[in-house]
């Protein structure tokens, strides 16, 4: 068998799209089934459930989805209504699975919209999805507005819970897909993030009780409650539950996106669904596991790695969006980090200087180690630089940025040491100076 | 952060088409009262659709329109790297993402493709009709290497194969988005290995659920 998951335990049973994703068939598919018995059963239960089943957020930081929407305030005050907004703004580099859930099950998405916003009793979502995904934005509207036409939703619909769902899009920027920069450009304004506290669940958008979730996280939802907490909580380990959808990507012979249990090994996952290491096993030089903010790990760590919060975060990487990069042996770690480190200078929002100013450093300085012009001291002048800047911002993208660059040399700095030290080796022994500004 | 500033040569005046203001009320219209700020980057969004880009005269349009200060709509429109500030190629606007997964794969080899057709990125070519720029991850990474031409995602890109999308566009045609190695969408090459099991669609899912699992028994009525 290919992976471990079986099909009849899939919950997107789109996810290719070889079928439709309008209305009708995503409801033969399981879509909108005995969505009105899960609201009848209240708010309560609703968030028991999912708080049952172990599902964490989809989206990176893997915070318990029942516990936050249990954070929202349980009385609504009129004069500030709650909120629940979707991040599809899914921009970190490696992941590419909730497209697949706008474009392809969308009913699904929307279903859960609805269940999620009645559990914290919401009347309104927004969705709000990133601006290069338009053949993605225009699905889910089509696919919101059946929902509206056979009164799935909208007011006065035949579940009696009347709410309205918006999409909303932005416009290139990887920070919005922070939850309160993304609040902030929900607003209308540069996607700055907030300091917290106060949380979205007391003051987000427009100050009022907000969740931000995860599309994936309300995907999934529905097929939770019509299967049962303990069917999910029965996948992967204890603290590590259900299914995830992972995208293989990077040197394999076949890059992928599939949905596996979570804890699957990683390597098992790699080789049952993208066929495996171009070049085979041996050939693998690292993989980063979660999206490009975790740290990357050796080939000798993926051998025995889980595919889960806790088996990657005791190797001092994580599970993120399970977003599998792999690189093989053919690969220059330097100029492969030295562009993820450019990724996040060009997505700096400019807000905190430490990370305005460090990544533009941090980017410099590994593009002249790629370039060969760096020297052995430059190694601790970057780590340095990365733990000036790791913790001593407002949102974690300054964090995101230290850690692959981390990662790199704790794994692979004798292998850097030993190439900055070559090419110096091959320079004449009287050059004129060449000093290098920081700037 | 990038250092993104306003066209030198700016157009004297612009105004709204009636099909941009049509949709830009919808959009307002998702909001509540008092908030119509929130429309801002979709309007940005439908101006460019109208005009190719997003000139000074169109920021300060959009914010008499959402009763917003100009510098507020400046300030989005310069954070917001999907808005360009100088006209782009009235046919294709090429974007080839360049983030490490796509590198990984051959984005460099793309790039020097858009290099010899259309000319320098960030340029328009010679007859303006296209332009290129290397962009940050565009969220397709296991149909690396992609771009996103226009509107649209072409993925599993090679040399030849963009050569070939460049030249439809240029003699008229609207080459097909997707992928350009024969998948599908994102199942691995060759075909599916999942989701193979007739009995997902056969609407056995469908069926009515008499009682959602762990659902307290009804009170006796």
């Amino acid at each position: 068998m290919t992976g471990i998951l079986e099909d009849k335990d899939r919950i997107f049973t789109n996810l290719y799209g070889f079928q439709d994703w309008r209305l009708e068939a995503a409801k033969q598919r399981g879509a909108w089934n005995a969505t009105a018995d899960m609201l009848s059963m209240g708010p309560a239960w609703l968030i028991d459930q999912i708080k049952n089943s172990g599902l964490r957020g989809r989206g990176g930081a893997g915070f318990g989805t029942g516990l936050k929407w249990s954070f929202m305030p349980k009385v609504v005050n009129p004069a500030r209504p709650h909120y629940l907004v979707v991040n599809a703004d899914e921009s970190e580099p490696g992941t590419c699975k909730d497209r697949e859930i706008m474009r392809h099950d969308p009913h699904l998405f929307v279903e859960g919209c609805l269940i999620a916003s009645f559990a914290m009793q919401a009347n309104v979502c927004y969705i709000y999805v990133r601006g290069e995904y338009v053949r993605e934005r225009e699905i889910l509207q089509q696919a919101i507005d059946e929902a509206y036409a056979a009164k799935l939703i909208g007011k006065g619909n035949i579940h009696g819970w009347d709410f309205d769902c918006y999409v909303h899009h932005g416009a290139g920027a990887y920070i919005c897909g922070e939850e309160t920069a993304l609040l902030e450009s929900l607003e209308g304004k540069k996607g700055q993030p907030r300091l917290k506290p106060p949380f979205p669940a007391g003051a987000g958008v427009y100050g009022c009780p907000t969740t931000v979730n995860n599309v994936e996280s309300i995907a999934v939802v529905g097929t939770i409650l019509r299967r049962g907490a303990e069917w999910f909580a029965g996948f992967g380990r204890p603290n590590n539950t259900g299914t995830k959808l992972m995208c293989i990507s990077g040197h394999v012979e076949r890059p992928c996106n599939v949905e596996e249990v979570m804890s699957i090994p990683l390597r098992q996952l790699i080789e049952d669904h993208a066929g495996g290491v171009r070049g085979g096993w041996g050939n693998l030089k690292a993989i980063i596991p979660g999206g490009s903010s975790v740290r990357m790990i050796p080939a000798a760590e993926a051998e025995t790695a889980l595919m889960d919060f806790d088996s990657l975060s005791a190797l001092k990487s994580g599970l993120g969006t399970a977003a599998v990069i792999v690189m093989d042996n053919s690969t220059d770690l330097v100029r492969a980090i030295a562009r993820i480190a450019y990724f996040y200078k060009h997505e700096s929002c400019g807000q905190c200087t430490p990370c305005r100013e460090g990544t533009g450093w941090m980017w410099r300085v590994l593009e002249r180690m790629a370039n060969g012009e760096a020297e052995p001291e430059d190694i601790d002048t970057l780590l340095d630089v990365a733990s000036q800047v790791e913790g001593h911002t407002i949102c974690a993208l300054g964090d995101a940025a230290a850690w692959p660059i981390q990662g790199l040399f704790r794994h692979f700095r004798p292998e850097i040491e030993a190439r900055i030290l070559s090419y110096r080796s091959r320079r004449p022994h009287v050059q004129g100076a060449t000093l290098v500004a920081a700037e | 952060m990038s250092v993104r500033r306003l066209a030198k040569d700016q157009p004297a005046s612009f105004a709204f088409s009636e099909a941009t203001m049509d949709a830009a009320k919808v959009w307002i219209a998702k909001y509540p009262q008092g908030r119509q700020q929130s429309a801002v980057i979709p309007i940005l969004w439908l101006v460019q659709k109208q005009e190719g880009w997003v000139s000074e005269p169109a920021i300060r349009a959009v914010g008499e329109l959402l009763g917003m200060a100009t510098i507020r709509v400046l300030e989005v429109a310069t954070f917001y790297t999907m808005f360009q500030l100088e006209p782009v190629g009235s046919v294709a606007l090429i974007q080839v993402c360049g983030t490490t997964p796509c590198m990984l794969r051959g984005s460099k080899d793309l790039m020097a493709v858009c290099e010899a057709k259309i000319g320098p990125k960030n340029h328009r070519s010679a007859d303006g009709r296209f332009s290129w720029e290397e962009v940050e991850c565009l969220g397709a990474c296991v149909n690396a290497p992609m771009a996103q031409i226009n509107d649209y995602y072409y993925e599993d890109l090679t040399p030849e194969t963009l050569t070939q999308i460049i030249e439809e566009f240029a003699s008229g045609g609207a080459p097909k988005p997707g992928s350009y190695a024969g998948r599908h969408t994102s199942e691995p090459a060759g075909g599916a290995l999942t989701l193979t099991d007739p009995a997902l669609y056969d609407g056995s899912a469908a069926k009515p659920i008499t009682k959602l699992p762990n659902a307290p028994e009804p009170a006796a009525s």
